[in-house]
């Protein structure tokens, strides 16, 4: 049996979670939900290193405090070293140094993209080769997992994360934050009544959303200019089934392409309804794979998702040294600058 | 020079433009990017970056609020937009210090960043891919850099 403390504050959250074997969480805290001060329903983001200083003891205490563990049980500490905020990252990085040195276990550094992947293993065993879509506020990626702990990137976004569109157009639509579920949700009533340009980029693989974005914008105010007022359901729906058309086709070319055993998708915008049925559709003509869509509890940046993927690198004996810094640009392991 | 005009037809002239603004450019030089969404903020600096030599994508900061690239000197990239409505202390001004160039999009909203001379460049869509590109050089080694790249 091996037990982890993962430790994640790659941007807005502090977070801290114990896990059993990267697929068993023991306890799984997040300071947003026992932060008092959290405002406007999180939308102004916590990113001052302050803050996640004033909240990792709370944090770790309570991981510990909730599975039943003291750092006895504990095997090794995992952290998020990258990519994110360098400030916040900081932050995360000193508390896993400081408690692995203090109680004499190793480390774990890792990214925060394999901890998204691996937080799948929450919900299923994994089975190679896998091809990850890891969707979110942050970044929009496709990796390709020819083995266990084997990540290539064959696909990432020229521009603005997916998320990020989602949440800018729900802006200027006037639907608040965070723009994916009220995008997901208004779209239902919305229908093709105006006409977005798909997104275009030189390679097969990557992603475009900015010039999306952009056409949003013109298109309000094309309507505006002749006096008409947008109709906020069918530009949501216009946008979305751009958005989601265009990146689910480039995952199914890669699926046609690489044939991998599994297909699973990871990140926040993995909740989207809209598109786990357009995921669901077409992955119909793919009998071989198997198609994996988590819970949204797996999806949201935690600490858990750490743990998941500490436990591989655990398994493979990735420790790290107690001179690491964070690394904010962090690339995928293997990857190449 | 102070005031400079450009306008770029389509996304290949615009980081053109930022490519030649990279090359000019000097250590410890502030740059605030001023536009409504979609403007082409993130596009332009893609070009600055190229300028600078900086051979990794320069994608949207707006999640992480910043990130840090390797060029012939780093380029900071700050994304202020997030933090509308906040100040809090994330330590930029330490990395301004260091003999890199930063460029804030949304700089209104950390106005504690903005040093004493910077360029302004603002930025105006008008219609399908052409820009406007207002540059307002605030220091003498901005007018200078407004007078290599006009």
């Amino acid at each position: 049996m091996t037990m982890l403390l993962a430790i994640e504050s790659s941007c807005d959250e502090t977070a801290c979670a114990v896990v059993k074997d990267g697929c068993d969480i023991l306890s799984n805290i997040v300071s947003s939900q026992i932060n008092v001060h959290t405002r406007y329903g999180g939308v102004v983001p916590e990113v001052a290193s302050r803050i996640h200083v004033e909240n990792i003891s709370t944090v770790v205490t309570e991981a510990l405090e909730q599975a039943g563990v003291t750092m006895d049980d504990i095997d090794a500490v995992a952290y998020t070293q990258g990519p994110g905020l360098i400030g916040s990252l900081h932050v995360g990085v000193q508390a896993a140094k400081a408690i692995a040195w203090a109680y004499h276990k190793p480390l774990l550094p890792l990214n925060h993209m394999t901890g998204h992947i691996y937080a799948n293993r929450f919900v299923t065993e994994l089975t190679y080769p896998l091809m990850a879509l890891v969707i979110s506020g942050g970044h929009t990626e496709l990796v390709w997992m020819e083995s266990d702990w084997d990540f290539k990137v064959i696909g990432t976004t020229r521009d603005d994360a997916i998320g990020e569109a989602y949440d800018k157009v729900a802006r200027v639509l006037g639907l608040g934050y965070p723009g994916g579920p009220k995008i997901d949700k208004i779209a239902r009533e919305g229908g093709p009544h105006y006409k977005l340009p798909t997104p275009k980029t030189d390679t097969p693989y990557d992603f475009s959303f900015s010039g999306l974005k952009t056409a949003v914008l013109q298109m309000i105010q094309r309507e505006e200019k002749k006096g008409e007022e947008i109709n906020v359901a069918d530009a949501a729906y216009c946008f979305q089934e751009t958005a989601l058309q265009s990146m689910v086709k480039k995952t199914m070319a890669a699926v046609k392409e690489y044939r991998p055993s599994m297909l699973v998708l990871a990140g926040g915008v993995a909740a989207n309804s809209r598109l786990r049925e357009l995921m669901e559709e077409n992955m119909k003509a793919y009998p071989g794979t198997r198609l994996v869509i988590p819970p949204l509890s797996c999806c949201t940046d935690n600490a858990a998702m750490i743990g998941a993927a500490g436990y591989i690198a655990y398994r493979h004996g990735l420790f790290g040294e107690f001179d690491a810094a964070a690394d904010p640009g962090m690339l995928m392991p293997g990857e190449e600058y | 020079m102070k005031h400079l005009e450009v306008c770029t037809e389509n996304l290949k002239q615009t980081h053109e433009l930022g490519e030649k603004i990279g090359r000019a450019a000097v250590r410890n030089m502030v740059f605030l990017l001023d536009g409504d969404l979609g403007a082409g903020k993130t596009t332009l600096t893609q070009g600055i970056a190229r300028g600078l030599g900086v051979r990794r994508n320069v994608t949207s900061p707006t999640f992480t609020i910043l990130k840090v690239y390797q060029g012939r000197m780093p380029l900071y990239h700050i994304d202020a937009y997030r933090l509308e409505g906040t100040v809090q202390d994330l330590g930029f001004d330490e990395l301004m210090e260091d003999e890199g160039l930063t460029v804030i999009e949304w700089s209104q909203y950390v106005s504690y960043l903005i040093p004493e001379e910077y360029m302004k460049i603002t930025i105006t869509l008008l219609e399908e891919d052409s820009r406007k590109f207002v540059f307002e050089a605030c220091g003498a080694q901005y007018e200078k850099l407004l007078e290599d790249i006009a």
